[in-house]
């Protein structure tokens, strides 16, 4: 037989908030999440003035086609000539094509010798299971150590455009909106709680492994730079800083890039002047094997999971 | 194998460690690191030219334990050693030079950028002269398009940030053009080492199939490279990026980054394609008449222009019509006198923007003439070196144009179809040339009273000291043009 609750004591009840929730008695989001609204932006009078009257001058002078008609006439020319260009270049990479050997024919000038002995020599000569990796860092050890510093000068080059001083970051509070975002966001947080360990273990997994399955430095590191992104989206930059601020990137990424060139240095000395190389192959199939391959694959992992954390760290807040 | 052979491998990996230490030291610490690791590089390719000279050779190092065809290969032998010495050296001096200017242009916390840039670009020309594979130098071309972006856009003033937004989309369009040229190379021979394309090309030319791709290959590569070196149409980006930049950057990539990719053609026309059947298509014709409508339109344009920087940028697109006009020609000739022009054109033009930031520091910082007016008697050093540079340019005899443009002369006179055209445009681009740099020398040296304070040589000792080397070096290249002539021919004999 059941009893009649007491309605303070049905109040705590589950039931109870989730049919109030369901009526849209109360919005799980307030007093849970803080949302601050954008300062509103204030212009004096007379720069809005100022900046009409410019504007009503260049377009004036400069930009109404009404009048200028040459400025029209070579704005329809420039159109033409960039549809018919494009058209043209098009139907000759398209025409060229047609002439190209058939994609899959055994006999494709480019089923020769080189791809031949990756695919049937590859394990024995690099101690790599999955021969792309095999292929592009053992074989082709130079061009990639090129491109891992692609994506350092990338990097370098955001810092160049979206760093701001700490100082002014300081002093600006106001005018910038980088203070205004939502933050405490409930369901984000519960589901980084959830994903992003799995999400880190995942990325760590599949650069462990590139010598072995598909994947390698390049995937797993971004896979862990996306956990990375997804941790200070939901927590913020204070909790983030705990275990991975400026100290630590600088650290990670540049031991990484340095160790990595050792490597490659070393490669490269002994294989030119014809010595052993002393880095054990190991037996294939297993994790601690490939050579050089496993060393270079961590380094390039981090260096990736660094570089896509200060893409999102500098275009969100000017810094690391 | 000697040990001296290393040191192409050890001064390409050197700049890119120099780099990525870099990305963490003050400005200061980057900046000696800087120094030390460009004039180390120079030191190092200064033994390789050497040894290469002496015997006369060609060395392959094979990067890895692979032999070809499976792996990344050097190749170098007296012409890539020397390129890259020279490149080290002149490096080394347009960086002296605007010293001063990168400590005020830039930022204080981004001044060890500035020097990431500068090392990963002297990495990434180093792999362009010396590599024999055609998808390193894909990746090369990459690392030196963002790193000169970069050299464009750190001082973060709005003009450099459009100009290197130009720079960067003509320049993808341009690596893009590229890529999909190797692509189809790889796709028509199965082989991305240069060597092995070359033997590849040369089955299928004599057998007959593939000629339109191969024609369509050509043309992309030539029209790629040509792009990121600002040959005539492709030039809209220049004047903004080399006007605006800081002026160690403007004299950087006039002299050096323009000059890479010309060097990266030079390579496929010789060694990927082979110089008779490149020869041979159409494509020369048209590299011609771009290279002498680059000679006239260029000039056209400095004479019109009010900006001494930016003078001196359109200067540069005349200039490189010179070098692609050499490559047209199609001879030996011709292309020995293209590689002497990259020197002495590489020589002039840093010179050229360094001294001509010293005249406009003593006007006020204007760029335009009425400022400028008797600015070589406020700063004295600067205003004989840039009548130096412009003498040169012009062709007057003892300075370096002077025997690039009498080589060019005596290499169209060989090919009788494009003499007349070649030497036509020659006198008359000569006599543009003398139309804006004496106008620009009168003006610099025509006394007047003017407010501006004039700057004592002691004041500035590193700059001064820079200047004297750069007009060193090129009255060298005008004096000793033989020896130089001589290196050049014997580097390209062992050079496909």
């Amino acid at each position: 037989m059941s009893r009649r609750r007491e309605q303070s004591e049905y109040e705590k009840t589950f039931a109870f908030r989730f049919f109030r929730w369901l009526s849209g008695e109360k919005d799980a989001y307030i007093g849970n999440m803080e949302m601050r609204p954008q300062k509103e932006y204030e212009e004096k009078e007379e720069t809005v003035a100022e900046r009409m009257r410019e504007k009503g001058k260049f377009s004036a002078e400069v930009y109404d086609k009404k009048y200028n008609r040459e400025l029209r006439f070579f704005d329809r020319l420039y159109r033409a000539f960039s549809i018919i260009f494009c058209i043209a270049i098009v139907a000759v990479l398209i025409f060229t094509v047609s002439f190209l050997p058939e994609v899959g024919n055994e006999a494709n000038p480019d089923n020769n010798i080189v791809s031949e002995t990756y695919i049937s020599r590859g394990i024995y000569d690099t101690g790599t299971v999955n021969i792309v990796t095999g292929m592009i860092l053992a074989y082709r050890a130079f061009d990639t150590f090129g491109e891992t510093n692609v994506l350092f000068v990338a990097t370098c080059c955001v810092m160049i455009l979206l760093m701001v001083d700490e100082d002014k970051i300081r002093e600006n509070k106001e005018s910038n909106d980088r203070g205004f975002e939502p933050k405490n966001d409930v369901i984000l947080q519960k589901v980084a709680h959830v994903l992003a360990p799995v999400i880190f273990l995942f990325g760590i997994y599949i650069i462990l492994n590139g010598h072995l399955s598909p994947g390698g430095g390049f995937s797993g590191g971004a896979m862990i730079g996306a956990g990375l992104t997804l941790y200070v989206a939901a927590f913020g930059f204070e909790k983030t800083e705990r275990f991975f601020n400026e100290r630590v990137y600088r650290i990670v990424k540049v031991t990484a890039l340095m160790l990595y060139g050792c490597i490659v240095l070393y490669y490269f000395y002994t294989g030119a002047n014809g010595l052993a190389n002393l880095i054990p192959l190991g037996e294939a199939g297993r994790i601690l094997s490939g050579g050089i391959t496993l060393p270079i694959n961590i380094f390039v992992g981090s260096e990736v999971a660094c570089t896509i954390y200060a893409f999102y760290a500098l275009f969100r807040r000017g810094g690391l | 194998m000697e040990f001296v052979l290393n040191f192409p491998c050890f001064s390409i990996l050197l700049a890119m460690f120099a780099a990525i230490i870099s990305s963490v030291l003050k400005g200061r610490g980057a900046k000696i690191l800087n120094t030390f690791v460009v004039s180390l590089v120079g030191l190092m390719s200064l033994a390789v030219l050497i040894f290469t000279v002496r015997t006369g050779e060609c060395y392959v190092y094979v990067m890895g334990h692979f032999p070809a065809p499976l792996g990344n290969e050097l190749r170098f032998g007296a012409l890539e050693a020397g390129m890259a010495l020279f490149f080290a050296v002149i490096m080394l001096l347009s960086l002296n030079g605007g010293r001063r200017k990168i400590k005020l242009e830039i930022a204080e916390n981004k001044e060890h950028l500035y020097y990431v840039m500068v090392n990963l670009l002297l990495s990434s020309l180093l792999a362009l002269v010396y590599t024999n594979d055609l998808f390193t130098a894909y990746v090369f071309v990459e690392i030196n398009t963002i790193s000169a972006c970069g050299l464009i856009m750190i001082t973060e003033h709005g003009r450099c940030i459009e100009a290197a937004m130009r720079y960067m989309i003509m320049s993808l369009l341009g690596s893009g053009l590229f890529l999909i040229g190797i692509c189809i190379l790889y796709d028509l021979t199965g082989h991305l080492l240069m060597s092995y394309i070359h033997t590849s090309i040369e089955a299928i030319v004599e057998a007959g199939t593939y000629s339109v791709p191969l024609l369509v290959t050509i043309a992309l590569i030539v029209v790629g490279l040509a792009i990121k070196s600002a040959l005539f149409p492709f030039h809209a980006w220049l004047p903004d990026a080399y006007g605006y930049s800081t002026v160690s950057s403007a004299a950087m990539l006039s002299s050096l980054v323009s000059k890479g990719y010309i060097f990266l053609l030079i390579k496929l026309m010789y060694r990927v394609i082979g110089f008779p059947i490149f020869a041979n298509s159409k494509v020369i014709d048209v590299l011609f008449v771009f290279g002498i409508a680059g000679m006239i339109m260029g000039s056209l344009s400095a004479i019109r222009e009010n900006d001494i920087r930016r003078m001196i940028s359109y200067s540069s697109v005349a200039q490189i019509g010179y070098i692609y006009m050499g490559f047209g020609l199609g001879t030996m000739a011709g292309m020995v006198a293209s590689i002497f022009h990259i020197l002495s054109h590489a020589a002039t033009k840093s010179l050229l923007f360094v001294s001509a930031v010293g005249l406009t520091d003593v006007s006020g910082n204007h760029k335009d003439f009425e400022q400028l007016t008797g600015a070589a008697y406020r700063n004295k050093a600067a205003g004989v070196a840039f009548t130096v540079g412009a003498l040169s340019m012009v062709g007057i005899p003892a300075f370096s144009g002077f025997v690039s443009k009498l080589l060019f002369a005596q290499a169209a006179m060989d090919q009788h179809e494009k003499m007349l055209p070649a030497l036509i445009v020659l006198a008359v681009s000569s006599v543009l040339n003398v139309i804006y740099f004496m106008k620009t020398v009168i003006r610099i040296y025509t006394p007047v009273q003017t407010g501006y304070p004039s700057v004592r040589a002691k004041e500035n000792k590193l700059f001064v000291v820079t200047l004297i080397c750069f007009i060193v070096l090129n009255v060298l290249l005008g004096m000793c043009s033989q020896p130089i002539t001589e290196w050049i021919v014997q580097g390209l004999n062992v050079f496909a």
